[in-house]
């Protein structure tokens, strides 16, 4: 009975993934592409729970639902692009766009039912997307990453900071 | 319960490489770099969506902590990827990828 509910909660969020994700490219608003991309960080979100990443999950929420896509609405807002704006694309590259990602996802799909998966875990480890076993593995196996990624982040802040600044000429 | 002792996992793998397609539609579709960064988070999702579908799988949670790294890795481009368009923006009161052929020659 679990095992149904689970695989319901799975085909939902799926679609609700697939959906919205479409509805980012179609709709012609770009606020309400930035909304329906929430949506879907939301269901994907969804699936790290699913799948026992509890700790990822409040994470993806926090930092793509709550920071970047702000940011992304912040500058949609600064630049008054709320409104639709947008010059379209001719009709023959719009199809030539569609074909070219259809033959990518025929492709890919092609490439992986060619593939023979590794057998699973024996013993599933419920406990592996805790905050104590992350933080276990992130501080002991990658330590130079974490540091390095520290330094990442600084250099894109002053970055970030160098051309947003007006220039004073 | 696990949704992976339930789902095959070929089903993640299939779904991720929808997700990642309907980002790459979205690159060659719009005109807006805007919606152009907001697609290439959405293949940056559908990865990380299989990482940590693969983390689950075989009970491992080094994946989720590359998950980690391609969430920092993300902010970083966002943030200065949003500050050069503010640039670019300032310039040439337009984020048309079609208006941006200066550098063509």
């Amino acid at each position: 009975m679990e095992a149904s509910v689970t695989t319901y909660l799975f085909y939902l969020l799926s679609f609700l993934v697939i959906m919205f994700g479409c509805l980012v490219v179609i709709t012609k608003n770009p606020v309400h592409s930035v909304l329906y991309l929430v949506l879907t960080f939301f269901a994907i979100a969804g699936h790290y729970v699913l799948l026992n990443a509890q700790f990822l999950a409040a994470v993806h929420v926090i930092v793509y639902a709550g920071a970047i896509m702000v940011l992304f609405l912040f500058i949609l807002m600064m630049m008054n692009l709320n409104d639709e704006t947008e010059k379209h694309k001719s009709i023959w590259l719009k199809a030539s766009a569609t074909v070219a990602s259809g033959a990518l996802l025929v492709v890919l799909v092609g490439a992986i039912k060619g593939t023979v998966l590794t057998k699973p875990a024996k013993i599933v480890d419920t406990n592996i997307g805790l905050i104590e076993n992350l933080g276990k593995t992130l501080f002991n196996d990658f330590l130079l990453p974490f540091e390095v990624s520290s330094i990442l982040l600084l250099a894109a802040m002053v970055g970030a900071v160098m051309l947003g600044k007006k220039e004073s000429n | 319960m696990s949704a992976i002792e339930v789902i095959p996992v070929d089903r993640y793998i299939l779904l991720s490489t929808i997700l990642f397609t309907i980002g790459v539609l979205g690159v060659l579709y719009r005109r807006n770099a805007i919606i152009i960064f907001m697609c290439i988070e959405l293949m940056l999702n559908a990865v990380n969506l299989l990482l940590v579908a693969f983390s689950s799988f075989l009970s491992d949670s080094k994946g989720q902590v590359f998950v980690f790294f391609i969430m920092a890795v993300a902010a970083a481009e966002v943030a200065v990827g949003l500050a050069i368009l503010m640039m670019v923006y300032r310039n040439s009161k337009s984020t048309d990828i079609d208006d941006l052929n200066k550098l063509k020659g």
